[in-house]
């Protein structure tokens, strides 16, 4: 059993944060029990679920997966910084529209896997949409309201965009925040 | 006056889903909190020998290592369960199963409880174990239990004597019409036996539980289950306290589906916290949830005769349901399930013999249709059978042997308010069943399938609510109805709402707390809806009635002379009314509703009843499929659910959770089930256990709802949570048979059986 720390400084949701952190620790652990972020949720525990999705770097990662003391000088973003003060960000007000969740245990696992997915490809199909999330598993059986609410979301997203940017130009709260 | 009945509404608590703040039982800690982490028995069936826990007791930030001795020594009787007393806390004198709990590692972080728990030794001298749920009814299997005691909580549980000297804890006969006058006929007699897999219910939440005596004759327990009421009843009889001393909350649940009914990890945190005299929090991981409770696996052997003109006249149906080691709510689900397990026909004799048999294997309870499913796999599988050998359209057999309302089912109960033929008729209509089918292109073939099932809730069982008025006028709503995602906070206010005429989203639903809110049975089973619902009804009504009498004290008039609308009662807004009563922004009122339906009970040697449930559920399916007959895959490409539903409070929930429903089963057609090997669980976890991810719910899937609302019902709603369960297993089933000619009498449906069936019927085709 390993028991040496590390002192650890990174982005946490646009801030500058350190934390001590063991060395067998995950990420998922240090932000719901040092930092107070319960967005990202232990659910298989291996990686396969989703549940515990947040982006490091801006790719989503299994943060139940990614050892803390990688985290040195990294820029991690959770759900909980989406929404602005009272507004809720297209994706999560699509996915209230679509009723895409039943527990929502979930949810904002999938939604960060649905903003990665957004930002790499602005308008994708049913099937780019099942195969980027098959492996995010909703034991509620909401996939029909989840597809529905990435199309939403995409939609909504699309509207904002200047009109004749080029793709690359995508919305700045849509990118990793530095 | 508009209704809030039948809009579709987003949940109330949506936005706490998508931001990522909603209270789940997993958020939650305590002061001083040690947490434990539970050592799992590696022996199916075995004698316990010592525990030498040394090593874990030295290792870092461990506190203590409890075991079932030392259990009992603070609990004089350690053992729990709804149906019978049979579950210790921790393991004593043997163990029954691979998983079960044997000690508890208590440390001051969940890591170290962790990384201890493997250190404790434990010594067992193996017995002979039973794993099959046939072989365990034979006279020479090995006992899983030696004698059993049955539970008191539950009225419908009553008819559980002590029963020792096997491995069948209930045996459930139902007994209707002429028997031996109906097989004597013409015809033929067709005979078929299927088996349905073990399967887990995996939310994505696993169980928690906190424990904290706040005081010597006080203890308040935090848990993620979905019978409040019950759990403090049985935390309280194990402590031989008065419920009043108990009090257990419930925050969000991440699921449910079943699995955190009765008592799951409360006893054992309570005990703990007894112990260490500190709060003690024990949270399983996903991978020990397949050692906590199942869906039970089945083997069941259906026979029915059919006269020439095609009409069902006399069916037997023969379950085995394994039930594992502990009966957990099992004699229930085996007995409720036994009253349907003829299907929704009209039979002249019917006889059923259901058996809830102990094995050596994890647990099985409830799941999400109480047993119907595995029934409806059974019955539909056979009547489509049934429809290729005498050469009837499976539709067309269906229309001839359905129940019609009115008329009298298995259990001797009338069929009313349950849409059995408009379910059949909309999937027939749904599916174009008459019209034109692509058969597939090449080595993939095309086929369609439909079954229907029927269920009873169960019953009897209470409901209570409490609705208060604060002294600006804002209302809550008391009660233990657990909300796990379908939605029930929300149809709950739909009704307080309708009824004292505010909008749903303006009234607090407040989550269970035993301290506060008054008795309710569970959440499960379909039952919220009706029975919470009308308890809430009730009890807004009590409210308005009162309202009423300020109005009238307040304007002079007779209360029959006042009228109520959108908010206000004789004119006057309920704030002016509090402040009429009260002389200023203060008091508060409160209405009290409770609810239990009149039904009779079934006769204990026939399960004949006037009565048996207050409402029936009809659920319907139909399957597209492709089979690549290369290599068996099923791809589903079309699903059709129908649902009797009663009015839809919330009609696109409603949808969402019948889609769900299916999507859930589709799983459990296609893919999952606990595997064994010795005894041993070889896939536990979701990276071996295989749910339906995205990629494996169908492009296609469209839900009905049949709205007709029902008598009882407050606003004409009835359950759902359940009916699309029912019939997807058999309906993909069908499917394959009509696609490729590949009949399987097994669940899952896996790639390898069809092959296997594929080339089966090449062989006979060349021979």
């Amino acid at each position: 059993m390993t028991q040496g720390s590390r002192a650890v400084a990174f982005r946490l949701n646009g801030s500058d944060v350190e934390a001590v952190v063991r060395n067998d620790q995950m990420l998922l652990e240090l932000l719901r029990g040092s930092f107070g972020l319960t967005g990202a949720r232990e659910s298989c525990g291996q990686g396969v679920c989703g549940a515990c999705t947040v982006e490091v770097d801006g790719m989503p990662v299994s943060s139940c997966l990614y050892w803390a003391v990688q985290l040195d000088g990294t820029d991690v973003t959770t759900v909980e910084s989406l929404a602005r003060d009272s507004t809720l960000d297209p994706l999560q007000q699509a996915f209230v529209e679509s009723g895409a969740f039943q527990c929502g245990f979930c949810t904002p696992g999938m939604i960060m896997m649905c903003r990665s997915l957004l930002r790499d490809n602005p308008d994708p199909s049913d099937e780019q949409i099942r195969r980027w999330l098959s492996g995010s598993i909703c034991r509620c059986g909401a996939y029909p309201e989840i597809l529905a609410a990435v199309h939403t979301a995409a939609a909504t997203l699309c509207e904002h965009a200047s009109p004749g940017r080029p793709e690359s130009h995508r919305p700045s709260h849509l990118g990793a925040r530095s | 006056m508009t209704t809030e009945i039948g809009r579709s509404r987003p949940v109330l608590e949506a936005r706490s889903k998508v931001d990522g703040t909603a209270d789940y039982m997993v958020n939650h800690a305590r002061n001083r909190m040690l947490h434990g982490v539970i050592v799992r028995s590696t022996q199916p069936h075995a004698a316990l020998d010592e525990i030498d826990a040394d090593s874990a007791r030295a290792s870092p930030s461990v506190h203590s290592v409890l075991t079932g001795a030392d259990i009992a020594e603070v609990i004089k009787d350690p053992y729990y369960g709804p149906a019978f007393h049979d579950q210790p806390i921790l393991a004593l004198d043997k163990v029954r199963y691979v998983g079960e709990p044997v000690a508890l590692v208590l440390a001051e972080t969940q890591h170290a409880a962790a990384a201890a728990a493997p250190l404790v030794d434990v010594g067992y001298h193996a017995l002979r174990a039973v794993f099959d749920e046939v072989a365990a009814c034979g006279k020479d299997a090995p006992l899983v239990h030696e004698a059993l005691r049955p539970g008191a909580a539950f009225a419908d549980l009553r008819h559980l004597a002590d029963v020792s000297g096997t491995n069948v804890a209930l045996h459930t006969r139902l007994r209707h019409g002429d028997l031996d006058a109906a097989w004597a006929g013409a015809g033929q007699v067709f005979e078929h036996e299927y088996r349905t897999q073990q399967v887990a219910h995996v939310p994505l939440e696993s169980h928690c539980a906190i424990a904290e005596f706040v005081a010597p004759d006080r203890l308040e327990v935090e848990s993620g289950t979905q019978s409040p009421s019950f759990v403090r009843l049985e935390l309280a009889r194990l402590l031989g306290w008065r419920e009043n001393q108990v009090r257990v909350t419930v925050p969000y649940l991440g699921g449910g589906f079943g699995a955190k009914l009765y008592m799951k990890l409360e006893a054992l945190a309570a005990a703990a916290a007894l112990i260490a005299r500190r709060p003690v929090r024990v949270a399983i991981t996903m991978d020990e949830q397949f050692f906590t409770i199942s869906r039970h696996a089945t083997t069941t052997r259906v026979r029915t005769r059919v006269d020439q003109e095609g009409r069902f006249r006399a069916r037997s149906v023969d379950v085995c349901w394994n039930g594992g080691a502990y009966a957990d709510i099992g004699p229930r689900v085996t007995q409720k399930s036994a009253f349907v397990a003829a299907g929704p026909y009209r039979i002249d004799a019917v006889a059923v013999d259901s058996r809830a048999v102990y094995t050596n294997r994890t647990p099985a309870g409830a799941m999400r249709g109480f047993g119907v499913p595995q029934m409806v796999f059974a019955h539909e599988s056979h009547c489509d059978e049934i429809a290729a050998a005498v050469g009837v359209d499976p539709v067309g057999l269906r229309r001839r042997n359905l129940l019609a309302e009115g008329d009298t089912h298995a259990t001797g109960t009338r069929l009313e308010s349950a849409a059995t033929i408009e379910v059949l008729e909309t999937l027939a209509a749904t599916m174009r069943w008459g019209g034109e089918y692509d058969r597939g292109p090449g080595p993939v073939r095309r086929g369609r399938g439909i079954a229907l099932g029927l269920k009873a809730v169960v019953t009897p069982t209470t409901s209570a609510a409490t609705v208060s008025l604060a002294s600006d006028g804002s209302v809550t709503v008391y009660h233990g109805t657990v909300d796990m995602g379908q939605g029930s906070s929300t149809v709950m206010a739909v009704i307080a709402g309708q009824t004292l005429g505010v909008a749903p989203e303006d009234i607090a639903v407040l989550p269970p707390d035993t301290d506060s809110v008054p008795y309710d049975m569970g959440t499960l089973g379909s039952r919220s809806t009706f029975h919470m619902g009308n308890a809430i009804l009730a009890a807004a009504l009590d409210l308005k009635r009162q309202l009423i009498a300020l109005a009238a004290d307040a304007t002079g008039r007779s209360p029959q002379g006042i009228t109520s609308a959108a908010g206000r009662v004789g004119g006057l807004t309920f704030q002016e009314l509090m402040t009429a009563r009260y002389g200023g922004q203060a008091g508060t009122i409160v209405g009290h509703g409770s609810f239990t339906p009149q039904t009779a009970a079934p006769d204990s040697a026939t399960c004949q009843s006037a009565a048996i449930t207050p409402f029936w559920m009809v659920g319907g399916a139909g399957a597209e499929i492709s089979v690549d007959t290369e290599t068996g895959r099923i791809t589903v490409d079309r699903i059709v659910c129908v649902a009797d539903s009663g009015v839809a409070l919330n009609p696109d929930a409603a949808r969402r959770q019948l889609s769900g429903a299916v999507i859930m089963q589709l799983g459990m057609t296609l893919s999952e089930e606990m595997h064994y090997e010795d005894g041993q669980l070889t896939n536990l976890g979701l990276g071996q256990y295989k749910v339906a991810t995205m990629r494996d719910a169908p492009p296609e899937i469209e839900v009905c709802l049949i709205q007709h609302p029902h008598p009882a019902g407050p606003y004409g709603a009835k359950g759902i949570g359940e009916t699309g369960t029912f019939a997807v297993s058999p309906a993909v089933a069908n499917a394959l048979a009509d696609a490729t000619g590949v009949r399987l009498r097994s669940l899952p449906l896996t790639a390898e059986k069809v092959l296997q069936g594929l080339r089966c019927l090449g062989e006979g085709a060349s021979s």
